[in-house]
């Protein structure tokens, strides 16, 4: 990367045509400097639209055909006071020529729009990277909001970054003076001209987002200061100095195929949509607002022409209830939460666990308890997952691993539910949810056939002779009842939460009954472990140490175990989609390694559990700060399981 | 509605083989007794029909009707039933409640169900207590009640069930009482006609923990002269001979009067079908709407339909949606959803 020391560029402040006379280095500086991969982040105040700027880079990206995984992370308040550290809000993402599972570690490039952004989020950016200041907001007014008592553009604090400092501002305000608008509007479209200034210097074409602008903004005044403003971006970067050449980050080498950028929770709302498809019935989902899970919402409601029905609930507990009743009316009965709301619906599942009947629980896991850290990603509701019901209320409990898994992972849960007729519990987490990632889309006709069929004649010869249906004559293969939906005529019957005979589903509180009862929907879920994937080895079955993961932490092992196998070290990795039951080969496979380790966003919860099942000295690796892990904290973490010590710091591969 | 196939359904059909386990004597029985009547005249099949209850006495009433119908969880009946009203809206939904269950911890879905007017038929069994967890005072309770639980008078002012229910704007909204099985006949017959929420509180004895609490109003001693009967578009008179109305005070209060002290034509008209429930929510309040007041103190209380007006339902207006999404975009095509966002080609 080239080295370009405070500039400051009064001289663009006399605007493009007296800089075009500068061709001769502008020759020079267009033949892009090729590199492999690069991390940008965008940081600046919740009302600066960093997150759709970071969105645009994104999707010119994916459009161009790089690898990406993308970071968004911004505060829980709308509008936190601007210009503070709390009201920062950034988005990251790493794109690359090669495939690559993680937004990266430490940013390449980062962005700063105001003094906030840059105390928030500098450690964030590694040593020696470049740091693109919008120095219009450097002024002592808003360095000492954030405690500055000095500029550090100007006190030598930032001597370890390449710092170009950008009028953004000014600039902005300049480009669009011609259209007549107000300063305030113009001044909003700074972001423009920072996403045009990166897109430049990383040779994004700039078709994409100039048709973007045209058909999402509405408002023509509105249409032409982002235009203009991302224009002017683009023209600064390539007529000005401050960079002394652009790079080019070629397109992946994936498989071939047709690909589109996707978010967890779009995946999911998606992968919801083909599970109704593929169970050939309509798809309910009863849902109250709650971050991060909204968009799940959001999305199903869009796409009401595909059979599916959306009610925002009037609460938690009234959404799963809801989902539970379309479910016994005969649709695929869904409803989707964050960890507060999952306390909430509890009850709900312990009756869905009783009647038997299919149904999907979504929890996007966020930062708690209570409200915690809701726009913040951890993963630390496998203990209400598994264990937060009263009495014996088993379940079966998928988790995605990255955003796209989304799609496959609710299909597979979905699956579940209907065959066995039992609630699924559906784990992902705030970075899964609003993190993308490029998918190749699946052949349609090749998703699984998870269609049920629904009873529709008697299935019992009372002792008077007489035909009857009796609604718990289970499957004696996978223990599952009979689905007789409403409108069937002849087969009415009642189910409830009172304890039922097995067979009849007549209430029926003896002894015996409850037990067997009891010990019925426990094998029920036990027996769906014959009806999943073995666990599988990833990397050296026959390494000493074995990582152990579950949901989001993937990308971060996998790059992580990809580093430390090049340097020519053995290590194994597991990671679990099914988390109840558990694979039935698991314990087997952990007790042949002499070390398992367990990275979770949480203090250990799903160790606790292997520990617990298997009697393996699994040890746990924690992160709980609202982020995930970075792969060089679980690059060092396997080196020291492993006993050798590395020093990379700054997440480079290596 | 009525078709000659289905009117030929018998109360045996409706009649499911399970054992009735109410306490002898309960109020509940006589209410059941009148839903397995009225069926057969509403030309619905048992098959098409649903009843859905929370938890509490009355909550066991789905196991006794041979249609669909499940026991759920404690106040939760009316999200259920939204679940299972807006999933199939050719399916006919009841929902079985109590005071307790409908008004403490169902409190919310109760208004919500209401204020959506998502269709269901609801039966709340007001019976002022708690039965099933033997006796403790509910949010229909009079003020000063002495129970297991306020062994010194209960100090909680008392909800009125269908002031309630008109203030959420319900769309259809009756009492009437488990000794009268013609008259919950007919104002079930009417809640059933109606589509969107229809809201019913039925007067129930609960002879084992508060027995005898409508007696004032409801026993036939008393009936004649406390009972206001209400009759769309016919003046509110009650008592032998009609000697007694209800008036509209210049304060806009309404009072009972003589009617041979105001004369018939100052007595107030009932209009069911009036948009503005304010006059619906008077006569709410008109007495055991005042159910602050004790036992001892009751007035003439109003029963039937209170309000029946005209208001887009609930299930209806979703499976408008639904169809009118299927017209503007065409039925879903996965293929086409996955490139929604814009997708690229990698060869
Ligand atoms: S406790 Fe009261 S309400 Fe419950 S069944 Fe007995 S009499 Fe009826």
């Amino acid at each position: 990367m080239p080295l370009v020391l405070r500039c400051v560029c009064e001289e663009v402040l006399s605007n493009s045509p007296g800089l075009i006379d500068m061709t001769d280095t502008v020759e020079n500086k267009s033949a892009p400097e090729t590199i492999s991969r690069v991390v940008v982040r965008f940081a600046g105040d919740s009302g600066d639209g960093m997150q759709l700027t970071g969105d645009r880079f994104t999707s010119a990206s994916a459009m161009f055909g790089n690898d990406l995984s993308t970071f968004p992370d911004f505060p829980a308040e709308i509008r936190a006071p601007a210009g503070t550290v709390n009201g920062v809000s950034s988005f990251q993402v790493q794109i690359s020529e090669h495939d690559i599972t993680t937004p990266g570690d430490n940013s390449n490039v980062l962005v700063v729009m105001n003094p906030a952004a840059l105390m928030a989020d500098i450690d964030r950016l590694e040593q020696g990277g470049l740091l693109i200041v919008n120095r219009d907001n450097f002024v002592e007014r808003d360095l000492l909001k954030v405690g500055y008592e000095t500029n550090p553009l100007e006190d030598g604090s930032l001597a370890n970054y390449r710092v170009v400092e950008v009028p953004m501002t000014t600039l902005t305000i300049q480009a669009t003076a011609s259209l007549g608008v107000k300063p305030r509007m113009a001044e909003r479209s700074k972001n423009f001209f920072a996403l045009g200034m990166i897109s430049w210097l990383y040779s994004r074409p700039r078709e994409s987002t100039l048709d973007w602008i045209k058909s999402r903004f509405k408002d023509e005044d509105v249409r032409n200061v982002n235009t203009a403003a991302f224009n002017a971006g683009f023209h600064f970067g390539e007529t000005t100095e401050l960079f002394d050449h652009p790079f080019q980050v070629l397109p992946a080498h994936m498989p071939a195929g047709e690909y589109t950028n996707i978010t967890g929770n779009m995946a999911l709302a998606w992968g919801l949509v083909a599970a109704g498809q593929l169970a050939k019935l309509p798809v309910f989902l009863g849902s109250y607002p709650i971050t991060p899970a909204s968009d799940i919402l959001h999305e199903l409601s869009k796409n009401k022409n595909f059979a599916v029905r959306t009610v925002q609930a009037e609460d938690e507990i009234a959404a799963a209830g809801m989902a539970l009743g379309a479910a016994f009316a005969g649709h695929l009965g869904v409803t989707a939460t964050s960890g507060p709301g999952l306390a909430l619906k509890s009850e709900t599942l312990s009756l869905a666990v009783s009647l038997e009947l299919p149904m999907l629980l979504i929890d996007i896991q966020r930062g708690g308890p209570s409200t915690g850290l809701p726009t913040k990603t951890e993963a630390a509701d496998l203990n209400i997952a598994m264990f937060g019901r009263h009495a014996e209320a088993p379940l079966p409990i998928v988790a995605a691993y990255s955003p796209h898994h989304c799609f496959d992972a609710i299909i597979e849960a979905a699956r579940i539910a209907l065959k066995y007729r039992t609630p699924v519990i559906f784990l992902s987490d705030g970075y899964i949810a609003n993190g993308s990632e490029p998918w190749k889309l699946p052949d349609v006709a090749s998703l699984p056939d998870i269609s049920v069929d629904f009873q529709t004649e008697f299935n019992h010869v009372a002792k008077d002779g007489s035909n009857v249906y009796w609604p718990y004559l289970r499957d004696p293969k996978t223990l599952a009842r009979p689905w007789a939906i409403p409108g069937t005529p002849g087969l009415m019957h009642r189910v409830g939460g009172l304890e039922k005979q097995d067979g009849t589903g007549d209430i029926d509180y003896t002894p015996i009954n409850h037990e067997k009862m009891v010990r019925l929907r426990a094998a029920k879920i036990a027996g769906i472990a014959s009806d999943i994937p073995l666990a599988e080895i990833v990397g050296d079955a026959d390494a000493d140490v074995c990582i152990l993961g579950w949901g989001s932490t993937w990308a971060a092992i996998d790059a992580a175990v990809q580093r430390t196998r090049r340097r020519g070290h053995k290590v194994a990795w597991i990671h679990l989609m099914h988390l109840s039951p558990l694979p039935p080969n698991l314990g087997e496979l952990l007790r042949g390694f002499k070390k398992v380790i367990v990275p979770e966003l949480n203090l250990g919860q799903l160790c606790r559990i292997v520990r617990a099942e298997y009697l393996v000295d699994a040890q746990v690796v924690s992160k709980v700060q609202g982020l995930p892990f970075t792969s060089t904290e679980l690059e060092n973490a396997i080196g020291s399981a492993l006993g050798v010590f590395n020093t990379n710091q700054n997440g480079v591969d290596q | 509605m009525t078709d000659a196939a289905v009117s030929l359904t018998t109360k045996k059909d409706w009649t499911s083989d399970q054992e009735v386990r109410w306490c002898p004597g309960c109020g509940d029985y006589g209410i059941l007794l009148a839903v397995q009547t009225l069926m057969p005249e509403l030309g619905v099949k048992p098959e098409n029909t649903v009843f859905i209850s929370g938890i509490g006495c009355s909550s066991r009433f789905p196991y006794y009707m041979n249609t669909y119908g499940m026991h759920g969880i404690h106040g939760r009946a009316p999200a259920l039933a939204t679940g299972v009203a807006v999933a199939r809206p050719d399916l006919d939904v009841w929902v079985v409640t109590g005071d307790g269950d409908a008004l403490s911890i169902g409190g919310n879905h109760l208004i919500h169900a209401l204020r959506r007017n998502v269709n269901l038929t609801i039966l709340l069994f007001n019976n002022r207590i708690y039965g099933l967890t033997k006796g403790q005072y509910s949010p229909t309770s009079e003020l000063g009640k002495v129970t297991k639980s306020t062994p010194m008078g209960s100090v909680d002012h008392p909800f009125n069930p269908l002031a309630l229910a008109l203030g959420a704007e319900a769309s259809f909204v009756a009492r009437t009482h488990d000794l009268d099985r013609k008259h919950m006949m007919d104002t079930f017959r009417a809640a059933h006609a109606h589509r969107g929420s229809s809201f019913i509180e039925i007067l129930q004895n609960c002879n084992v923990f508060n027995d005898g609490a409508f007696d004032e109003v409801t026993s036939r001693q008393k009936r004649e002269e406390m009972m206001i009967d209400l009759h769309h578009g016919e003046p509110i008179r009650f008592g032998k001979d009609g000697h007694a109305g209800v008036i509209m005070g210049d304060d806009g209060q309404l009072r009972i009067v003589e009617v041979a002290e105001v004369g018939a034509d100052a007595i107030l008209k009932h209009d069911a079908h009036r948009n503005d429930p304010s006059l619906a929510f008077a006569l709410a309040r008109l007495s055991n709407g005042d159910s602050a007041t004790s036992q001892s103190t009751w007035l003439p209380t109003p029963f039937g339909v209170f309000r029946d007006v005209v208001r887009a339902d609930y299930s209806s207006m979703v499976s408008a949606q639904f169809t009118e999404a299927v017209s503007k975009k065409g039925p879903g095509d996965l293929k086409k959803l996955l490139k929604s966002a814009g997708t690229w080609q990698v060869n």
